[in-house]
């Protein structure tokens, strides 16, 4: 159990200086993303789609866009960002060498991930907002959403990073991990229409399928039937499957990344 | 005296007050010894330098002292801390200037500075204050807003200086300091050195420059594969290793019956086609015999540390 204490939040601070710096080329991306999918897929592709449980197509994946969203946001900061920090940069080393321990660096690193989660999120809730897609009060709930849910995506990927031999590591995670749950996590079809077993490994193993679930059901008020499960029950195990492996992940990926920068 | 031969063991330590704490350190990882058995002590307010070959040992040395690495077995302490209890406490009263450049490339050269400082919970105001005045110190104001991917590897190597004092640290770890820089800035380095050995900072050095080690440190630790193999002052161990002068010249089979006729127990080295004689006897004698014996090619000069360091660690490469 690493010992934590507001140190933690000087490096974040220090993330968050570069960010204000580079804010103009990071925001950009997180703004046409979005908008370029809704167009695609939401108009283009939407009407030739009947509605999924009594919504219109564009209304289903919406929600899933913030999901994505905010794994990406996580994911990515602390897999290259980190590592460009850690192995190019040696910021760590230089960060470990005052009185901020290395526990303390990879929290911070952490919880900018998270941070970057929720302002990716941010910006989608506000894309989707502006097409009409927003059908409840609750989806303000979305951000604290994108917060632990960027924590427990950021800790997964500090993970690979303690593991990392060079940057190009960082394909398989990408390729192995991300891209399958993109597609699999109940994000541009409906998981129900996947056979029991499918459903239940996504439920087990990706992590976005809790996310989009929980997005949803903030955004629009629609929870998808997944394993026959009722909406709270289904609501509820989301919940606590990101806050249990979030918090074991982040004990786990901490302890990982101190034995790789202390030997 | 010590023979490098025993088991010896040193003591390392940093005492306000001058006391002796013994400890015996040893640290290895992946079945690589890095450091084996070295103890030793440093006084308040001194400098000490460690020389050595690549691989030796430094660089682990002086990261053990600021709790980057930790050592398997005995103990470490610094002013009466020890690095497995109390690292933060360390970290707070200790600077360190690394070897490589871990600046921050985002940053200016003033912002660098003022991060840096966050982490020792200095105020905003108060470390502006100190980063203006280290920037103006160690002549770099007019970079002062200039991003670091624009200055030079010495300008780098300035502000990474100016960066290990920002907290007015107690103790001051110096890895290689003066690597790269020109011989302005390699003085200026060595002034503000000087500088703080009169407010009483204890420094610890590492390098590779012989005459700033024997410049600027009171005391020499010699390592090599990660053991000490000798200690002293400088002037002391070159008189006690290499002597008062040396005769370089031509080396010619011819002549040494001669010349190990006019130097008894004389030290004598071959590089390549070249001879070095080495002395204690005081100067003038080398002079004395090229009177009589008029020679192309030589050189006479005093004996120095750079003599030292090769005779006892050798003149083959180590491999990192």
């Amino acid at each position: 159990m690493p010992k934590l204490t507001y140190r933690v939040w000087k490096v974040w601070r220090r993330n968050f200086d570069v960010f204000t710096k580079t804010i103009k080329v990071n925001f950009l991306p997180s703004l046409l993303e979005p908008i370029l999918y809704l167009l695609a897929f939401g108009f283009g592709l939407g009407g030739f789609i009947p509605s999924i449980q009594g919504q219109p197509y564009i209304d289903f994946i919406a929600p899933a866009l913030v999901a994505i969203a905010i794994m990406n946001g996580a994911f990515f900061e602390c897999t290259f960002g980190s590592f460009v920090r850690m192995y190019y940069q040696k910021t760590f080393d230089a960060i470990v060498a005052t009185p901020v321990s290395v526990e303390e660096v990879v929290a911070g690193e952490l919880l900018w991930g998270a941070t970057r989660s929720t302002i990716n999120a941010t910006i989608v809730l506000a894309v989707i907002a502006i097409f009409g897609l927003i059908k409840s009060p609750l989806f303000l709930l979305v951000v604290p959403l994108a917060f632990f849910g960027g924590l427990m995506f950021g800790s997964i990927a500090m993970c690979f990073t303690a593991a990392a031999p060079n940057i190009d590591f960082f394909n398989f995670p990408s390729f192995l991990f991300l891209t399958p749950m993109f597609f699999l996590s109940g994000t541009f079809f409906p998981l129900t229409s996947l056979p029991y077993a499918a459903q239940v490994a996504a439920m087990a193993v990706l992590p976005l399928t809790h996310v989009v679930n929980i997005c949803r059901a903030l955004v629009t008020t629609h929870v998808e039937p997944i394993l026959g499960l009722n909406p709270q029950t289904l609501l509820l195990i989301s919940l606590a499957w990101i806050i249990v492996v979030g918090v074991f992940f982040f004990i786990v990926s901490i302890n990982l990344m101190k034995k790789r920068l202390t030997g | 005296m010590k023979s490098a031969g025993a088991l010896f063991s040193w003591r390392v330590f940093l005492s306000f007050l001058k006391k002796l704490i013994l400890i015996q350190l040893f640290l290895s990882f992946d079945d690589f010894t890095a450091v084996d058995h070295i103890d030793f002590k440093v006084y308040k307010g001194e400098c000490v330098g460690f020389l050595g070959p690549n691989g030796a040992g430094k660089t682990t040395t002086v990261r053990m002292m600021y709790c980057f690495l930790l050592p398997t077995s005995g103990e470490l302490k610094l002013a009466g801390l020890s690095v497995n209890t109390q690292c933060r406490e360390i970290k707070s009263i200790v600077g360190v200037a690394p070897q490589e450049d871990n600046l921050d490339p985002d940053f200016t050269a003033i912002k660098n500075l003022t991060v840096y400082a966050r982490y020792f919970d200095i105020p905003k105001d108060e470390a502006l204050k100190r980063a203006e005045e280290q920037l103006k110190f160690f002549q770099l104001e007019e970079k002062r807003d200039v991003p670091i991917a624009a200055l030079s590897t010495g300008m780098k190597r300035r502000l990474i200086f100016a960066r290990a004092l920002i907290n007015q640290p107690q103790i001051l770890l110096l890895d290689e300091p003066t690597t790269g820089l020109d011989p302005q800035a390699r003085h200026l380095a060595w002034d503000e050195v000087r500088n703080l050995k009169k407010k009483q900072v204890t420094i610890i050095l590492t390098t590779h420059y012989m005459d700033e080690a024997a410049f600027l440190c009171d005391r020499i630790l010699i390592i090599d594969r990660g053991k000490i193999i000798e200690e002293g002052k400088p002037a002391e161990l070159v008189k006690k290793h290499v002597g008062e002068e040396v005769l370089e010249l031509d080396y010619d089979e011819k002549l040494i019956p001669t010349l190990k006729e006019a130097f008894p127990g004389a030290d004598f080295e071959r590089l390549g086609d070249r001879l070095q004689i080495f002395t204690d006897k005081p100067h003038g004698v080398f002079e004395g015999f090229l009177k009589d014996h008029p020679m192309q090619n030589v050189t006479i000069r005093t004996a120095n540390l750079e003599d030292v360091f090769l005779k006892l660690t050798g003149r083959g490469l180590r491999e990192e």
